[in-house]
Parts: C-alpha cells; structure tokens; sequence
C-alpha cells in the first residue's frame, strides 16, 4: 500500500495518501498518480454514472459493488447519489441491497434526493415477503430525513401490528431510529412500546426492551404487565436481547422490591444458641420477618441457568444482577462462572477482571477458593498481570498470605518491571492490611532495596515509607539503611520518600541525619523540584530540634532556595524561612513552628483503587472507566416498603392479549423453554421430526361444580383444569379441587374413599386433608389418566362424617396438551392423517369472530390447544397431542369468502375428534 | 448501541469504516492511536478508551485492530463480545480473516456486517442464518454469477429466525450423514522452579462438525459426567434435561459449531503429561551464560507427546545463544529475545535436549530472573481428565448417520518458571 510510509499524524497529509490508495484500483493505469489524481476521479465518477445507468444488471451491479468499496474506505461517494437512487425499484436483489447501504449513507446530506425513493419503501411496506417488508421498513427508518417523520410513525404503528414477528422486530428497533430522529415523537412511541411489550415473541422482546431502555427507561410502570412474562420468556430470546432485559430487570428489581439483604446480616448475627423463644420476641420487637416477593424469586430463578451461556455478556449480566438484587448468600454460584470467562480472549479478561476486582473487596469469601486462576504467567499482558494482581491482595488472608508472598516474590523479579512495581505495592497492602506479616513483607522489601533495578528499589522505597509511617515502631535501622541509598539511588520520588522519612524521624537517627543533610546542601541545585522540597523540610526540621549542628546548612539550603527557578520552591523557601528563623518581624506561629513541622501525620491508608467503584453498577461502562458515561442509569436504593405487587398480576380480560402471560401466571414456575424441554417420549410416539410440548396458550378460569354446599352439607367443591402437565403422571390430566367450608364448624379429615373407576382409568388422589377450619378454602390437585375418554370418573369425597358422590368429567379439550410446530410439519403430519382420520364441518362465522386473535381465543379457550404459526391470514392452525396415548390432533380453521368457515380435524382419535368437531362449532358461529 | 466500526491495520491505517447510524468522522481515531502509543504493545492497548464525545471498545485479533464506536453507556462486554463473533463470522466465511481477504471481498464484508447490526443493535449473529442471507464467496459461486447474473444475496428470510431452533437452517441435505465430536482438553498449568505444580487446571471443549440431513435430534451421554465442573453451552443444548439426568440433547446447527465448554472440577489431581529439566544460569562476572533444557514425557497413560515446541522470551541482556539441538530446530530471535524450539515428537528413549550458551552484554548486571519456558504439546486419542463419551444417539430422522468422536489433550497455557 503506498500510504504506509505516511504515518496517520499527518492530518495534512491524509487527502493525498488516500487519493493515492484511490489510484491502485481505479480504471486510469497510464497516468500517474500524482498529476491525474482529480482528472482520473471525475473520469471514474462518470464512468459509474454510465454503467448505473446501462440497462444490464450486471454493469449496475458491478458499479454498487465499487461503490460500496469506496464507501468502506471512507471516501465521499455523494455526487453520485442521483445516478444510484434511481435504482432503489431495481428487481436484482443484491443491486437493491447496496442501493440500500449507500441511501442509508448518504440520505442525510441529499434530503431531496432521497425523497424520491420513499414511494419505493412504501410500496414495500406491503410486499407479503416478510424479509422485504422488515428491509423497506429498516432502511425507511434509516434515512434521517426529518420531513418523512409522519411517513416513519405511521409504518412503525403499523409494522408493530404486523403477523409476522420479524417485521415487528425491525419495528421495534425502528423506534429508537425515529426517536433519535425526532424526540418530539417520544409520547407516541412511547404507545407503541408499550404495545409490543406485550408482545409473546421472544424474537421481540429484546429489541423492545432495548428501546424502552433508549427511549423511557423511567416509565417502569409499562414493565410491571409484562414482568413476569420477561422472566419467563427470558431463556429463550436470543442471547443480546438477554443481556438488555437483563439489566432493565436489575433496575426494575431494585425499585420494586424490598431489600434481601439486611434480613440476611442479623441472620448471620443471630446467636446459634439463643433459644427459639428469644427469637421470636427479636422478630416481634423488629420489623415482620422478610419474605421475598415471589416475583423477586422467579427474576433469580429464571436467570440462573443463564450463567451457562456461552456469551460472556450474558454471564456477566446475570453476575450484576446477583449481585445488586439476588441476596447474598446466593451470590456465591456467579463466581465459578466468572472465573470461567478468564480463559477468554484479552478483552473479555479485562472487563471481568476489573469487576472481580471491585467484587472481591467487599466479598472476599466468593473468589477465595479460586486464588490460583488469579497467578499471573508471564504471557499476560500487563493490564490483565496488573488486574490479577489487584485481586490477589485484595484476596489475602492470614491463611494464605504466606502462599501469596511466595508468589509474589516471582513476580517482583518479572522483566516486566512496571508489573514488579505494581506488585510491590501490592506487598505493602498485604503487610498494612495483615498485622501478622507486616514483620516480613518489610525486610523482605527492605531486601529488595539492594536490587539493581532502579524502579524497583523507587518503588520498594515508597512502600517502606508509608509502612513504617503506619508502624510508628522502632525501625532506625532500616531508615539508616535507606539513608545509605541516597547516594547510588537516582529516582526522584525515591530520594524524596528518604528525604522525607529521614526528617520525620530525625530524633531516632540524630547521628545520619545532620550527615544527610550536609550531602544534600551541597548537591541541592542539581535535585528534581520534589527532592528540593524534601530538602528543605529536612533542613527545616532539622533546624527545629538540633539547631546546634544544622543552623548554618539550613541557612544555606535556605538561601540556595530563595533564588531557585521554580517558584513553588521560592515559595517553600520564603515561608519556611518565616516560619523557623526568628527575627524581629516573625510572627506568632514561629512559637509553634516545631508542633507544625513536627505534628503526628496521620498514616496513608493503602487501599485498593477499586475502593470507590461500587457506586458504579457492574458490569457497565461507567464502572469500567470510573467516570459517569453518558447515558448511565443509577441504580435505585432497594425501596422501604415494597410498592403493590398486585400490579404485575395479569388479568383475565387482557389474557386475549397477554396470551403467553397469562398461562405464566398459573403454570408452576422455573418452567423451562419448552424447546429445551424437549419430550423425546412424545418424540417416538408420533415419529413426527419435532414435537415438543409446550405450555398452554390459556388458561381458562372456568370451574365446574363438584359439590354443591347444599348437598355437601356445607362443603362445597368445585374443580378446574389448569392445563398443566401433571406432575403425577405422563398419561394423566391435572385437576385442581378447591374445597370451600361453608360451615361455621371445623371439617375433619377430607379424603377420598371408594372410587369407581371404568377400567384402565387411573387416578393419583389428593392427600387427605387434616381439617378445614370455618369459612376457610383449599386447593388440592390430582391427576386422574382419562383413558382418551371423556368418560366420568366417579369417587367418593369423605369427611370425617360425611361421604358424598362426585363425579368429575372432563371436557374433550381438557384431554390435550399443546405441541408447538412449525407450519411445514403440521402440513406434513395432516398429509398423513387423512381420510379416517379426517373430520371436518362447514360452519357459518359471526361477523365479529373473524379476525385472527379472536378465533385463537375462542379456540383456545375451549381446548388445550397450541397455536401453530401460519404464513396465511385467513387459515388458523392448531396442534396438540392426547395426554394419554400422544396421538397428534390437528385443527384447521379456513375461512372462506362470505362468513363461512371450514373447521377440519385430523387425528388418530376419530371419537375425540368428533366431539371436539362438535364442540368447536358453536363456539366460532356464536358471537 | 454501536454506532460506527473502524478496522485499523497494524501500521495504523483505517482499511474500512462503516456506520450504524449518522457518519462519525473518521478522527476519532487519533484518541485510539494514542493510547496505542502509549501501550508500546498492541497487546496492552486497553480495550475501553474514552474520548470527550465517544467511547472506543476495540479488540485485537489477527493483527487487526477492531474498533467500534459508541455514545452512550453499554455493557462493555456486549460490545465486545460482539465484535468477537464479527471476527469469528468472517473467519467462517471467508477461511481467514487478515487485511487482505477483507479487502478482497469488501462488498460481501459490508453486507454481512449491514445484516448483523441494525442501528447499532445486533440482528443476526448465527452463522447459519447470514449465510442463508448472503452466500459465502466460493470460486465456483463467483463464476457462476458473472455467467448468469445471479447473486450472493438471499431473498427469503431464513426460517431458522422464525422457528425455535433458529440456529439451524431448514432443508439440509447430504448425502454422506455424518456427525464429529472432538473432545479437546488443554492443561493450564505453571510449574515452578523445582518441578512441582503450583497451579493446574484442564479446561476442555467439545467441537463439532454435524452434518446432518433434516432435523435430527441428538442425545450425548458421558461415562462419567461428574468429572465435569461447570460448563458453558451452545444455545441449542437442552440446559433441562443436563441438570437433571447430565445428558446432552440437541437439535445440532448445520456445519462446525462448539457444542460445550467445559471445566474439570478442582479436586482431581492433574497428571501433568511432560516435565522440562532446567539448567540456565547466568554469572554475574562473565558475559556468558549456560543454558540447558530437557523435555520429557510423564504420566502420559503410555501415548506419546506430538508437537511439542518450547518457546522462552530470554531477558534483555542477552545479545545472542548458540545452542544445538539433539532433536528439532531451534531459533533465536536477537531483536524480540525471543527463543522458539521446534521438538516435534518425543522418542522417550532419546530424550531432546537443547544445550549452549548465552552471550550477554558486556558489563551489563546479570538478570534478576530466569526466562520462563511456555510449553506446548499435543497428545492424540487422549483425554487427560480421563473423560469419555459412552453414546450418541439420533432421534427424529430415519437414517444411519456414521458418527465419530475423536480425543485430544493439549497444552493450553503451560509455563515452567526456572
């Protein structure tokens, strides 16, 4: 490349290093590139111009292609805008594409042009390919052109209603673009946020969420419905939109919640002998013991196995989430996980070691068991070697110190010498923070003041400074073995540290310091500024407690300081003079002068400097570089009193809706994506290629009567299906009964006695029910394996009086499970499930009934059926399989022109199918 | 989130740029290339720099720097991570990634990366689903579309986006079925001056090359899954069904993806297959110095250790070695220090040795510390923690794929301290 010799400095020189990368592939091999430079550009512009122009594709294309080149250099490509517009309708895919990039690039800056292509988009808005539809919408959005802000609003509302959830995905995304655009927008959009927030698509809910997050991370309340459908769905969103909820749930967490945390440290106190009753009073004298919010449990629950990801952002994400919101006793999982993400690349190490670094300060005990994975090799760069190092001393203890210190030892011999420095003063810290090994760490560092490596005895020098100021102790030896030093040791802070420690502790080593002092005045103009300093606080403290022999050296340091350069030490030099010299003029303070300069310091506190970057949130830039970003979000103190949960309740009217919601909101929690819970039972049965449960659509609140309290005397039960798979049996249905005491007397012992059962049907019953005290209810659940039959199963419901007979009989739709599966297997399956096995029924459609959420609804809520997506707006599919035998049952609604509909079933089950047939029927013809 | 990327070269020119969202002058650079600067290495130039109106991130791979740009705060590591896969997607594409295959296929680049972010946020970053998007270039490819006018771009959105498996592309056919698993352990380890172990870990991954028609579904039992600590998983992997019976079950994407990660737990003791006897020595009086080493295989469960090469970055003072090898080819680099042994495999009859001596500056002190030695080794049809794989089943297609599992131990980061 005939740039490199120019070095990238050369601001001036950039024009003409780039014109001359431009001359290699350009179209102009004779002239030379220095004197056709501009000549050969507006030749190959209008060469391009011609061939964007040609009628043949291929020219056109090859033209994109160049173009696109340049703009990957950096090179202004603009004054071919009109030429490229004009083939924003091009029918060549690729063509269309680049067309794209380069509008993109360059709307802003051509805003007329770019007007023209609008219509293009618009027409694409409504292609029925969803990639064309989601591209139109991606690029009309991406032209920052203000005057098409209404043209934007209009296609996001409606991308954000489209069928396809690809499409609503760029809808979403489209937000932030017309927000940045337009924050004028912020209220409308904020309508449509809210509105794909509610959407079930796990391929929407990270980008909505992102810009929630860009454009009102404050409105917390829009998060409240969807919260636990987010956690719910969580394994499942790809893994960047994970690390977004993530972090908006960290936050939402610590305003929502209650602290878990202060409950956990008296916990900790409490006596292990103190006696229960003891106890007890404490929690009454106190606040109600804690509880934590189920919500708050399901956000922890739901984002554990999320530290498996292979994603390291993700596994941090969860890391910071643990930490600010999990309570502490269960933070230790994160720390195998981190320790984990060290074997990655060099910047991955970095990020997740400095917030290791900032964690282990407050939390010693989480990476303790880890110390080795924190050794330093000499392959490290010094960032990563000086990050581990930070962790390993803020990880001593007095049980490993003495491992560590050996450790250490081999680093401070490390070539690399600005990493033997650091790890000096990471001996320092060790030896401040652990009395036990203070002894050693200093004639250890002492040892190393004879190396030959100047940095490393400046270094050592500054430690044992600010060790022995913390350790007032008798060390006169060391500080005559320092003050030897000051002939052969050169660097400034070094000479100055001795300086300095000679002076504060004159009075142990009367003899050297005078000596020191002499040597000094008589190399005074030759010192750095910080050792002149130095030299003349010696001399000033000399001066105060053994005037006798220093008087005339600290005059004449004194008058060597009144006429040097730097003004500071004239200053010094002036004021000191002032301070200790007596005349007629001096002042008051001379009186005090040997309490100024002899005063007790108090010691330097050897800290970490990762001390203060826990206000930070982990995980976030703001923590990384110490600084607020731009953008960041405080994270909230946990509140005093836990806002109303109830606001996360879903209700039933908005089940139509919150489909996916709904069914969380009853179903038992830490389910699993059921594309993970893959049931290869299911698998075998049906030889189909991929059938997975999944969990119910909805859940209808609908109960049926099992008892009536007339004839129960007094117990009343009624029982419904909560479309769960039961946890007593494959092959059996859940039933949940709720017994109601409608007596103002205690019933006994509820159990069940004798059952009638046809054959083959099984039934798992409910542990008896000790007693159920006056206008007190419960809600038990059984399993009961209906055979594939709607059969009833008649038993016998027994107090400690009474015994009635019940029946329970389940409606056909009770007796699924829904699959999911993708439209090309369903088709497939129903390809096999023909003629026996096909039922199917014209049916006349409610007018109201035919839009495609309302027949999911009413479909749904009549049978335990799962939603299959379809391509087609006017055919519905459903799949499901029979809880006993597995055997598949298909449902197709087609609407016809007119209001009529087909209703088509296929299954192995031909009876089931029928009386589902039947069943549906009504439903879809009533409104 | 990420607005613009800067791909910078190692003498510091800008070889691409492209933007998410409005155009950032391409000066924001010269922030970067003063830390790189300062840094001296490129290695140390720190990953978050920031400049009054941006944030950098950058990673360094293939003597490429990549740098994105970004405004406001965001997880660090999102980006980086990011970028990473970016390297990694163009690495699956086009074979290697360096400045010149970049720039060779600068067009096909600019649309994987316009189809991996869209404004600023990550889009499609599964392999399998950009290259139903936008075809990798192949020879064969390219002529074909300068003959038909064809194109590299897709015009039906993959349906592995839309599905539960969006790792997996739709309508795979081969005629071969075949399914690979390499179990690959690399011992982390530093071993000090006398020969013991201070620290040792084995760390180890499965890849795997599945090539598979339809949509199989495939079960992975170990022998003795308990020797596994903590594991990391491709998103396809059934995290369920491993909590509660240690299998692993997965719909498998198309072609080579890394299944697992994994951690062997801390208490097993570590054999450590190799030692390195040690003898370099440096006078303080005399500008030269001894030096001596010898490999040697130990606990290696009796197979033999294959390329094994041992490389040392000698200290400063030493201005040149000669050396002579009983095995292998040796280089000394006088300008980087560095020494590099080539030992190739280890005949335990006759073990290799490398001996000679060291010339030092004149009058210069002798170095405070010994040169670390890093090791690596391979070993094949071994897995050190002893870890085997009972069975691989297939569910969901009818036919007999040829399944093969392969194992192999290798040295990950090895250091002898002397």
């Amino acid at each position: 490349m005939s740039s490199n010799s120019l070095g990238y400095s050369e601001q001036g020189g950039e024009t003409v290093s780039e014109l001359g990368q431009e001359a290699v592939p350009t179209t102009a091999p004779s002239a030379s590139p220095a004197f056709g430079l501009f000549s050969s550009d507006t030749k190959r512009n209008e060469d391009l111009k011609q061939m964007l122009e040609s009628n043949k594709d291929s020219a056109k294309l090859d033209a994109m292609k160049r173009i696109v080149g340049m703009i990957a250099k950096g090179k202004n490509e603009s004054e071919l805008f009109p030429s490229v517009v004009k083939n924003v309708a091009s029918k060549n895919i690729e063509i269309k594409k680049l067309v794209y990039v380069y509008l993109m690039r360059y709307a802003e800056e051509q805003q007329d042009l770019a007007l023209l292509s609008i219509s293009t988009f618009q027409r694409a808005l409504k292609d029925p390919n969803q990639l064309i539809r989601a591209s139109a919408l991606r690029v009309l959005s991406s032209i920052r052109v203000p005057i098409i802000v209404p043209i934007m609003m209009l296609s996001i509302k409606e991308a954000a209603a489209d069928l396809s959830p690809y499409v609503r995905k760029n809808a979403a995304h489209a937000i932030q673009k017309l927000y940045s655009l337009d924050p004028e927008q912020k209220e409308m959009l904020i309508e449509v946020i809210e509105k794909l927030l509610k959407d079930k698509s796990t391929l929407v809910a990270g980008s909505v969420v992102m810009s929630f997050e860009e454009v009102c991370p404050d409105r917390i309340d829009l998060i409240h419905k969807n919260y636990r459908k987010l956690c719910n769905l969580l394994v499942d969103v790809e893994e960047w939109g994970q690390v977004v909820i993530i972090h908006m749930m960290t936050r939402y967490a610590r305003t929502q919640f209650v602290s878990p945390w202060k409950e956990d440290e008296e916990y900790n106190e409490k006596n292990f002998y103190e006696s229960d009753e003891e106890q007890k009073e404490k929690n009454l004298k106190g606040k109600k013991p804690y509880a934590m919010d189920p919500d708050h449990r399901l956000l922890i629950r739901n984002t554990k196995p999320l530290l498996q990801s292979r994603n390291a952002a993700v596994v941090m994400a969860v890391a910071q989430l643990y930490w600010h919101v999990a309570p502490k006793s269960e933070i230790g999982i994160v720390s195998k996980s981190l320790v984990r993400l060290l074997r990655s690349n060099r910047e991955v190490q970095y990020i997740v070691l400095q917030n290791i670094a900032t964690m282990s300060i407050q939390r010693k005990g989480l990476f303790e068991p880890y110390l080795k994975s924190f050794y330093v090799r000499s392959t490290d760069p010094t960032m990563i070697k000086t990050l581990k190092l930070e962790i390993l001393t803020n990880l001593a203890n007095e049980a490993n110190i003495s491992t560590l210190l050996r450790e250490f030892q081999t680093y401070v011999k490390s070539q690399d010498k600005q990493f033997a420095a650091a790890t000096i003063q990471a001996i320092g810290r060790c030896a401040t923070n652990i009395s036990e090994v203070t002894d050693t760490c200093l004639n250890g560092l002492v040892c190393l003041l004879s190396n030959r490596d100047e940095i490393v005895v400046a270094e050592s020098v500054v430690v044992i400074k600010k060790l022995l100021q913390t350790q007032p102790a008798h060390h006169g030896e060391i500080i005559k073995h320092m003050a030897k030093l000051l002939d052969n040791i050169t660097v400034p802070v070094a000479r100055a540290s001795i300086l300095w420690l000679i002076g504060e502790y004159c009075e142990r080593v009367p003899k050297i310091a005078p000596d020191v002092l002499r040597k000094m005045a008589k190399s005074f103009t030759s010192e750095d500024d910080l050792v002149k300093l130095q030299i003349l606080n010696l001399g000033a403290k000399l001066y105060l407690t053994n005037s006798k022999q220093t008087k005339f050296l600290t005059q004449y340091i004194l008058n060597l300081g009144k006429y040097d350069q730097s003004y500071d030490i004239r200053d010094r030099t002036r004021f000191i003079r002032q301070l200790i010299v007596p005349n007629e003029k001096s002042g008051a303070l001379s009186k005090y002068a040997k309490k100024i300069f002899l005063a007790q310091k108090p010691a330097p506190l050897l800290e970490s400097p990762f001390k203060d970057r826990d206000h930070f949130q982990l995980g976030t830039l703001s923590h990384t570089l110490n600084t607020r970003a731009t953008g960041y979000l405080e994270l909230s103190n946990w509140p005093e009193v836990a806002p109303d949960p109830s606001v996360r309740n879903v209700d039933a009217i908005e089940l139509v809706f919150n489909l996916e919601a709904a069914s969380i909101a009853v179903t038992t929690p830490a389910i699993l994506s059921p594309s993970l819970v893959a049931d290869l039972e299911g698998l075998n049965l049906s030889s189909s290629s991929v059938i997975d449960v999944s969990i119910p659509v909805f859940v209808p609140m609908k109960t049926h009567e099992l008892l009536h309290r007339m004839s129960g005397k007094g117990l009343a039960a009624h029982y419904h299906f909560p479309r769960q798979p039961c946890i007593y049996g494959d092959q059996m249905v859940s039933v949940q009964v709720t017994l109601t005491n409608t007596t103002d007397e205690k019933i006994e012992n509820i159990h069940i006695g004798e059952r009638k059962l046809p054959s083959d049907m099984r039934m798992h019953e409910f542990s008896p029910i000790e007693s159920l005290e006056p206008e007190g209810s419960i809600t038990v659940s059984m399993g009961i394996d209906f055979c594939d039959s709607t059969q009833t199963a008649s038993l016998k419901l027994c107090t400690k009086d009474n015994h009635f007979s019940v029946n329970i009989q389940p409606p056909v739709g009770e007796l699924l499970l829904p699959v999911i599966m993708s439209e090309r297997d369903f088709k497939k399956e129903k390809g096999k499930l023909t003629g026996m096995n096909e039922t199917s029924a014209s049916v006349t459609v409610a007018p109201q009934n035919s839009t495609r959420l309302v027949i999911v609804q009413k479909v749904v809520n009549v049978a335990n059926l799962g939603v299959v997506p379809s391509g087609e707006d006017n055919i519905h599919r459903f799949a499901a399989k029979t809880v006993h035998s597995g055997s598949l049952m298909l449902v197709t609604v087609e609407l016809k022109e007119g209001s009529t509909a087909r209703l088509i079933i296929n299954t192995e089950k031909t009876v089931i199918g029928s009386i589902l047939l039947r069943e549906l029927k009504p439903v879809l013809s009533q409104g | 989130m990420i607005h613009s990327l800067f791909l910078i070269n190692s003498s510091g020119d800008i070889f691409l740029e492209k933007h998410w969202k409005s155009v950032v002058s391409r000066s924001v650079c010269d922030y970067f290339f003063e830390a790189q600067e300062r840094a001296t290495e490129a290695e140390n130039v720190p990953p978050v720099i920031p400049t009054p109106h941006h944030y950098l991130l950058s990673v360094y791979r293939h003597k490429i720097f990549f740098v994105a740009v970004i405004q406001t705060e965001v997880p660090p590591l999102f980006v980086i991570e990011f970028l990473h896969r970016v390297v990694d997607t163009f690495q699956d594409y086009f074979g290697v990634c360096s400045e010149v295959v970049l720039k060779d296929n600068v067009v096909v680049v600019y649309e994987v990366l316009e189809e991996m972010l869209d404004n600023g946020f990550p889009l499609a970053t599964e392999s399998n689903i950009l290259k139903e998007l936008i075809k990798p270039p192949t020879i064969l490819r390219t002529v074909v579309n300068t003959i038909t006018g064809s194109t590299n771009v897709g015009d039906q959105l993959p349906t592995g986006q839309l599905s539960v498996v969006p790792w997996r592309r739709t309508g795979v056919k081969y005629t071969n079925n075949e399914a690979y698993f390499d179990v690959i352990e690399e011992i982390d380890a530093i071993i000090d001056k006398s020969g013991s172990t201070i620290t040792a870990e084995i760390q180890g991954v499965i890849d795997a090359c599945v090539k598979l028609t339809g949509m199989p579904d495939l079960t992975l039992s170990f022998m003795n899954p308990r020797l596994l600590d903590d594991v990391s998983f491709h998103p396809c992997v059934r995290f369920k069904r491993w909590e509660s019976e240690r299998i692993l079950s997965f719909i498998p994407p198309d072609g080579n993806f890394r299944l697992l990660s994994y951690h062997v737990s801390a208490q097993n003791l570590v054999a450590i297959p190799v030692y390195v006897k040690h003898n370099i020595s440096f006078r303080d009086s005399s500008s030269l110095g001894r030096f001596e080493i010898t490999v040697g295989p130990k606990q290696t469960m009796g197979k033999t250790l294959e390329g094994v090469m041992v490389t040392s970055q000698m200290p400063k003072g030493v201005l040149n070695m000669s050396l002579t090898s009983s095995h292998g080819m040796h280089v000394f680099d006088p300008v980087t220090k560095l020494l590099s042994w080539d030992v190739g495999k280890i005949n335990p009859q006759k073990l290799p040795s490398l001996k000679g001596t060291m010339s030092l500056q004149a009058g210069a002190f002798k170095p405070d510390e010994n040169p670390t030695i890093n090791l690596q080794f391979k070993i094949q049809q071994l897995a050190i923690s002893g870890l085997k794989v009972n069975r691989l089943d297939m569910y969901g297609e009818k036919y007999k794929p040829f399944k093969g599992i392969k194992y192999m131990t290798k040295a990950g980061k090895f250091q002898v301290r002397t």
